[in-house]
């Protein structure tokens, strides 16, 4: 609580979306938890503005999943403020699609694929409801944007993750929401499915003007779309473009512990240390031999040219 | 308790084997067809959701409590029904209250509930059985009474049934969205615990009605029977309810006509029970649905694989 929280106004202000208004979607602000005798967030502020794609990084148990479920309503924080749109969170009418990590849904259950998008458009709604034509082609157009009308017919509960995430991507887009949140889409696919969910994502938001919030603990998956990137540790949160943020320096004041950012290949590696040339990819450098010491164990050898 | 038999149904003889005399005109086998149909629609489509959400256990147990209102209702010399609903619905919102939004903690919430209440319905039935008047309670709470149920509990009977279909209707997308993530829906705006809460009410309420048809040991089968067979065989929501509240409801007429047609058995003159038959029924229909399952798959052949290898 005495060190000075890294304030995202230390960082250029964020210029408003290429294809999207400069309101912003999404405003925390000040936003504190503590759980379990810990402070979990600690006065984490930033803002989100139309068909912007952030990314949300942190590792286990900096508290993505906790600052989520704040914005989506589900809980409530110690103090601060989240408003979609410019209006504070209710109970209707939130404009906020969600894909949780995981569904409990069980292979033998009823439920097709097309169904769980059919939800998507009015599933909080009470009272019987009449088939359309419109629905229909709704739910047929949207599967076709996921990609995903091969197994529109399956049950949903048969489906791989990657599948079962794309179904849900659809669920949530439907209905045309201002925000996507997303907790961990890639936690559990495999490179390549979670290359295919990121860059759908990033395409279909774009195309309906959606705000994306992506957790993930890697931030390499996400490099190719993200616009914006929330960093969380220590509870604190520093908000910029990726190439303010993902920097030795801002890193290792966040972490407040020296952190290295190697850029190898067009993949950024955040390790512990200041052993490497730090200044190497801030600096713009482009030929980095890593230390085989600060070497993330499983990492291939890095070769020049 | 025996319908009047009439000299000559209105079929051919070639049907006396089916359908034995006086099956058509008697007016407690009228009732006990429409009040036994209804309730197995209910059933079915109550038994659907009830899978869905993955709350047999707690189906299960709202019987075994149910036997504590029926017995307690002879006590108090009321119908049984009405010791059947009471049970339910408050055992139903004790549960739910009990339980936490987690799922894993349903069963510990629904375990405990049915700890504390077991013990004083045996208390209830054993004052039952010793007390003279009411000799062949256990039986009625245990094996239902369905060819019983008249006049105003039939109505009565039919009135929950309703309640308890349109309750369902109601709540349909909200069920169905919660059943696949609570999150999801509590995201979207729904009042989840409220939502859970009024499902086990009507839960308790259909297991009060099924009770009351089938009795309280084979309710759960009235219940869960159907939805099981339906899950098999459909893929959508609908559909499942469809064919599950289809289901209950054919077998229950099928076992109405067979119950009375053993009055006709040998030995002639101790029908056989109603409930009996239907659970035969369904269980047969749960074997033979086993039977097409291989080829009920229509999952993508990469989703298929993976689920195999599994
Ligand atoms: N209800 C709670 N009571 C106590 N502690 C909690 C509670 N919920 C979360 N926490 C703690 O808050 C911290 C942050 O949890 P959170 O789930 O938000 O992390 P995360 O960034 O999503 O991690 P992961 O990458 O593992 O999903 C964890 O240390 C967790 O133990
Ligand atoms: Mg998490």
């Amino acid at each position: 609580m005495s060190a000075p929280v890294i304030s995202p106004m230390s960082l250029p202000a964020p210029g408003p979306a290429p294809d999207g208004p400069a309101r912003p979607v999404l405003e925390v602000e000040q936003v504190s938890i503590r759980l379990g005798g810990r402070q979990i967030l600690d006065r984490v502020g930033f803002t989100l503005r139309a068909g912007e794609f952030t990314g949300l990084i942190g590792s286990n148990g900096a508290g993505k999943t906790t600052l989520l479920r704040i914005v989506l309503g589900l809980r409530g924080a110690d103090g601060g403020s989240v408003r979609v749109g410019g209006k504070p969170l209710t109970r209707r009418a939130r404009g906020v699609g969600y894909v949780p990590q995981k569904i409990q849904i069980e292979h033998d259950a009823p439920l097709r694929a097309r169904d769980l998008v059919a939800l998507g458009l009015d599933g909080e709604r009470l009272g019987p409801r009449l088939p359309s034509r419109d629905r229909r082609d709704a739910v047929a157009r949207m599967l076709e944007a996921v990609d995903a009308t091969r197994f529109a017919d399956a049950r949903v509960g048969t489906l791989s993750g990657g599948e079962q995430q794309r179904v849900l991507i659809a669920h949530a887009l439907i209905a045309r929401p201002r925000l996507l949140v997303m907790d961990e889409p890639l936690a559990n696919l495999d490179l390549r499915a979670g290359q295919e969910i990121v860059e759908l994502t990033s395409r279909v938001a774009r195309e309906q003007g959606v705000a994306v919030l992506l957790s993930a603990h890697d931030i390499n998956p996400l490099l190719p779309v993200m616009d914006k990137v929330v960093y969380l540790a220590e509870g604190r949160a520093v908000h910029g473009r990726t190439d303010q943020v993902v920097r030795s320096e801002v890193l290792s004041e966040l972490y407040r512990h020296p952190i290295s950012v190697l850029r190898v290949d067009g993949r950024i590696l955040v390790v512990a240390g200041a052993t490497v040339r730090a200044e190497a990819f801030d600096a713009g450098e482009r030929d980095v031999r890593a230390d085989t010491a600060a070497r993330p164990a499983g990492l291939p050898e890095v070769h020049a040219g | 308790m025996r319908a009047m038999s009439s000299p000559r149904s209105g079929f051919g003889s070639g049907f006396r084997f089916l359908f034995e005399p006086g099956f058509f005109s008697s007016g407690p086998v009228h009732a006990a067809l429409l009040t036994g149909t209804v309730v197995a629609l209910v059933s079915g489509a109550v038994g659907v959701f009830t899978v869905l959400r993955g709350q047999s256990f707690a189906g299960h147990s709202l019987a075994d409590l149910g036997t504590l209102g029926g017995s307690g209702a002879f006590l108090f010399g009321v119908g049984p029904l009405w010791g059947f609903i009471a049970a339910g619905v408050a055992v139903g919102g004790a549960m739910d209250l009990a339980s936490t939004r987690r799922r894993a903690s349903r069963g510990v919430a629904t375990g405990i509930v049915l700890g504390a209440v077991q013990g004083v319905s045996a208390l209830l039935l054993y004052l039952d059985t010793t007390s003279g008047s009411t000799t062949g309670v256990t039986v009625t709470v245990l094996f239902g009474s369905l060819f019983a149920v008249s006049g105003y509990t039939a109505t009565a009977t039919l009135a929950f049934a309703l309640l308890g279909l349109a309750s369902l209707a109601v709540c349909y997308r909200p069920l169905l969205l919660d059943s696949v993530s609570t999150d999801l829906a509590a995201a979207r705006g729904v009042r989840v615990r409220l939502l859970g809460l009024a499902f086990m009410v009507v839960m308790g309420i259909t297991v009060a009605l099924s009770s009351l048809i089938v009795g309280t040991i084979l309710s759960p089968a009235l219940l869960i029977g159907p939805a099981a067979t339906a899950l098999r065989l459909t893929q959508s929501p609908l559909a499942a309810m469809g064919t599950a509240a289809a289901l209950g409801a054919l077998a229950t007429g099928l076992g109405v006509l067979l119950a009375y047609d053993s009055y006709h058995w040998k030995p002639v003159g101790n029908g056989w029970p109603v409930s009996l038959f239907v659970i035969a029924l369904l269980f047969t229909a749960y074997l033979l649905s086993g039977l097409r399952r291989p080829r009920a798959g229509t999952g993508p052949a990469p989703a298929t694989a993976t689920t195999e290898a599994a």
